[in-house]
C-alpha cells in the first residue's frame, strides 16, 4: 500500500504481545512445573490498531491506565516492533520520551546535553547552534557546569526538557511528561510544544488531561484495552473517555495535571 | 478552539516513509559516530572523574600488574629460561586486558544503558562497540609503559612488528567485539552470562603463552600444540610478543625462530579472517534477539 507524500505517521494492523513471567530462576520454574502451574502467559498490549496521520496533524491519545498507550508511542518511536503489522513514520522522531535519558550524574550538565542532543540524532554543530536556546529554556544558571548527580529532580528534569523540546524534528512525541516541574515551568513547556505544533511539526501526545488536549490537539485517538476505540474529534473524543465530566480539572485546563 | 488559532503552515519533510526502529546493525553505529565518540567519551571521563589522580590511574593499574609479575616471575622464581621474561609477560598482558576489558564490559553494556535503550531507538549494537573502544582506549597507557621498558634493553619499532602489533589488535577488536554482541543480548534474557563471562574470561591468562613460553608447550604437547595455536588470543599474544619482547632480546633473528611458531603471520591473517567471520554470525544471532530487548530491560 503506498502513501501519499504527506503522511506522516502509518499504523497498519499493528499488534503487540509482551509475555508475562511469573517465575524466572531456575528453581521457581522447576517448582512451578512440578506444580502444573503456567510459567508464562502472554497479554496483547495492542491489538490490531491501525491509522494514518497526516504532517502537521496534532493528535492526543487518549485511553485508561494499562489500555496500550505507551507501547503504541513505543513502537511509534520505533524502540519496539510490532510483532504483525507495520509501524511506518517520516523524519526525525523526538520529544518528551527521553528527557534525560543517557545523563551520566558524574558528567556536567554541559557534557550531558551534548550527549542527549546526541541521542536525538543531533550533531555537533547543530547542538552548538541550539546550545543558547537550550541553556535558556533549562535555566539552571551557574549549575549547567556542575555534575547533573548533584542537581534538584527539578533541574535534572529540566534540563532533560530543556534539550528534547529544543530538538528540530518532524515528528514530537510526548507521554504525559508535564509532571514534573514547578508551574511556570510547565507553562513555558506547553508553549513551546504550542510553538513546535504551529510549526507544522506533527504532534503526538499521550495524556490523561482533557484541558490540555484540547487546547494542543485536534484530533484524539482513544485506545481501550489495545483496541483503536475512537478515532476524530477532539471534544467527541474527550466525551468518549468520559475526561469531560471530571470537576477537578481547574488546574488540568490550564496546564495537564498529567498522572 | 485550537483549530481556530492555528495559522496554516506547511511543514515538508522530504524524509522518506520507513520504519523507525533501527536495522541496520553495526553500519548503522557508523553512521552514528558522533554519539559512539560522545559515549565512549562519557565512559571514560567518567570513570575517573571525581578522583584526584584522574587519567594517570590508567597508568598506575598496568604498571603495578607489571611489577607484581617481575616480582614474583623474575625475582622470586627466577625463571631464567626465557629471556626478559618481564616483558614477555606484559606483552600478553596487554593482550589479555583489552581483551577480558572488552568482553566483560561489553556484555554488561546493554543492561547497563537500559534507561538509553528503553527510551530511545538507537542501533543496540553500539553498546558493545563502545565497550570495545573504551577498553582500546586504555591500551594506549599500557603500550607507553612497554615501550618504555622496551627501549634500555635496545629494542627498536621494526614495520613487520608493528604489523604483526596491528593485526593482533585486529584480532582482539573483531573477537571482542563479537563476543560482546553475543553475551550482551544473552544477558539481558538471563543475568547468568555476566558471571559465567567473569569466570570465563579468568581462563584466558593461562590460555596464553604469558607465564610460561611458547617453547615449553611445543616441549611438552609436541604435535599436539598445534592445536593450542588455533586459540586466537594466543596467535595475537604471539604476534604481540613479535612486536616487542623479541626485539628486547641479545638475538632477535634467533629468537623469532626459536621461540615463536612458523608461519606467524600467515596464521595472524586466517585468525583475523575467522574473528571477522564470528563477528558477521555475532551480528546475525544480536539482530534475531534485539527485538525483544527492550522489553526484557527491566
Amino acid at each position: 500500500m503506498s502513501y501519499p507524500s504527506s503522511t506522516s505517521i502509518v499504523v497498519e494492523n499493528a499488534t503487540k504481545a509482551f509475555t508475562l513471567r511469573y517465575h524466572r530462576t531456575f528453581k521457581e520454574v522447576s517448582v512451578a512445573k512440578m506444580r502444573g502451574q503456567q510459567i508464562s502467559d502472554t497479554f496483547k498490549a495492542l491489538d490490531d490498531v491501525s491509522f494514518t496521520v497526516e504532517q502537521g496533524e496534532s493528535i492526543g491519545l487518549m485511553g485508561l491506565n494499562g489500555s496500550g498507550k505507551s507501547t503504541l508511542l513505543k513502537l511509534v518511536n520505533g524502540i519496539m516492533k510490532p510483532d504483525s503489522g507495520k509501524v511506518l513514520t517520516r523524519g526525525r522522531i523526538a520529544g518528551l520520551i527521553a528527557t534525560g535519558a543517557g545523563f551520566h550524574p558524574q558528567l556536567t550538565g554541559r557534557e550531558n546535553v551534548y550527549l542527549n542532543a546526541a541521542v536525538f540524532g543531533m550533531g555537533e554543530r547543530e547542538t552548538n547552534r541550539k546550545l543558547d536556546e537550550i541553556i535558556d529554556f533549562a535555566n539552571i544558571g551557574k549549575h549547567l557546569d556542575s555534575p547533573v548527580g548533584n542537581y534538584s529532580s527539578g533541574m535534572y528534569a529540566r534540563l532533560g526538557f530543556a534539550v528534547a523540546i529544543n530538538v528540530d524534528c518532524d515528528i514530537f512525541l510526548a507521554d504525559e511528561a508535564l509532571a514534573v516541574g514547578d508551574k511556570p515551568f510547565k507553562r513555558k513547556c506547553l508553549e513551546k510544544m504550542e510553538e513546535v505544533r504551529n510549526s507544522g511539526t506533527t504532534v503526538f501526545y499521550v495524556s490523561h488531561a482533557a484541558g490540555s488536549v484540547r487546547r494542543m490537539c485536534d484530533r484524539v485517538l482513544v485506545l481501550e484495552e489495545g483496541r483503536l476505540g475512537f478515532d476524530g474529534d477532539v471534544d467527541a473524543g474527550i466525551k468518549y473517555v468520559k475526561y469531560d465530566s471530571d470537576d477537578e480539572d481547574k488546574d488540568d485546563d490550564e496546564l495537564g495535571a498529567d498522572i | 478552539m485550537a483549530e481556530s488559532t492555528r495559522p496554516p503552515v506547511d511543514h515538508v519533510v522530504d524524509a522518506p516513509l520507513t520504519s523507525p526502529a533501527a536495522t541496520q546493525g553495526l553500519l548503522e553505529v557508523f553512521r552514528h559516530r558522533y554519539l559512539l565518540k560522545l559515549l565512549v567519551r562519557r565512559e571514560i571521563s567518567a570513570r575517573y572523574s571525581g578522583s584526584f589522580l584522574g587519567l594517570i590511574w590508567s597508568y598506575i593499574n598496568p604498571l603495578s600488574q607489571f611489577l607484581i609479575y617481575v616480582f614474583i616471575f623474575v625475582l622470586l622464581l627466577e625463571r631464567d629460561r626465557t629471556e626478559n621474561f618481564a616483558i614477555h609477560i606484559f606483552t600478553a598482558l596487554i593482550v589479555v586486558h583489552f581483551f577480558t576489558e572488552t568482553f566483560n564490559a561489553g556484555t554488561r553494556s546493554i543492561v547497563r544503558n537500559k534507561a538509553l535503550i528503553r527510551k530511545m531507538s538507537l542501533p543496540k549494537e553500539m553498546f558493545p562497540v563502545a565497550s570495545m573502544l573504551v577498553s582500546l582506549y586504555h591500551v594506549a597507557p599500557q603500550l607507553v609503559i612497554l615501550v618504555i621498558a622496551c627501549v634500555p634493553y635496545g629494542w627498536t619499532p621494526d614495520v613487520l612488528g608493528m604489523l604483526a602489533f596491528l593485526l593482533a589488535l585486529g584480532i582482539i577488536m573483531l573477537l571482542g567485539t563479537a563476543l560482546a554482541l553475543l553475551f550482551s543480548v544473552a544477558n539481558v534474557y538471563f543475568r547468568d552470562f555476566a558471571s559465567a563471562v567473569g569466570i570465563l574470561t579468568n581462563f584466558v591468562r593461562f590460555s596464553v603463552p604469558m607465564i610460561y613460553p611458547f617453547t615449553l608447550v611445543e616441549e611438552r604437547f609436541k604435535g599436539f600444540s598445534e592445536y593450542y595455536l588455533y586459540n586466537p588470543l594466543a596467535e595475537a599474544v604471539l604476534l604481540v610478543q613479535r612486536a616487542f619482547w623479541v626485539g628486547t632480546t641479545s638475538d632477535p633473528a634467533a629468537t623469532a625462530a626459536t621461540e615463536l611458531p612458523d608461519h606467524l603471520f600467515t596464521r595472524g591473517l586466517v585468525m583475523l579472517a575467522i574473528s571477522a567471520l564470528a563477528l558477521v554470525v555475532a551480528q546475525l544471532v544480536f539482530r534475531s534477539l534485539e527485538d525483544k530487548i527492550p522489553e526484557r530491560l527491566n
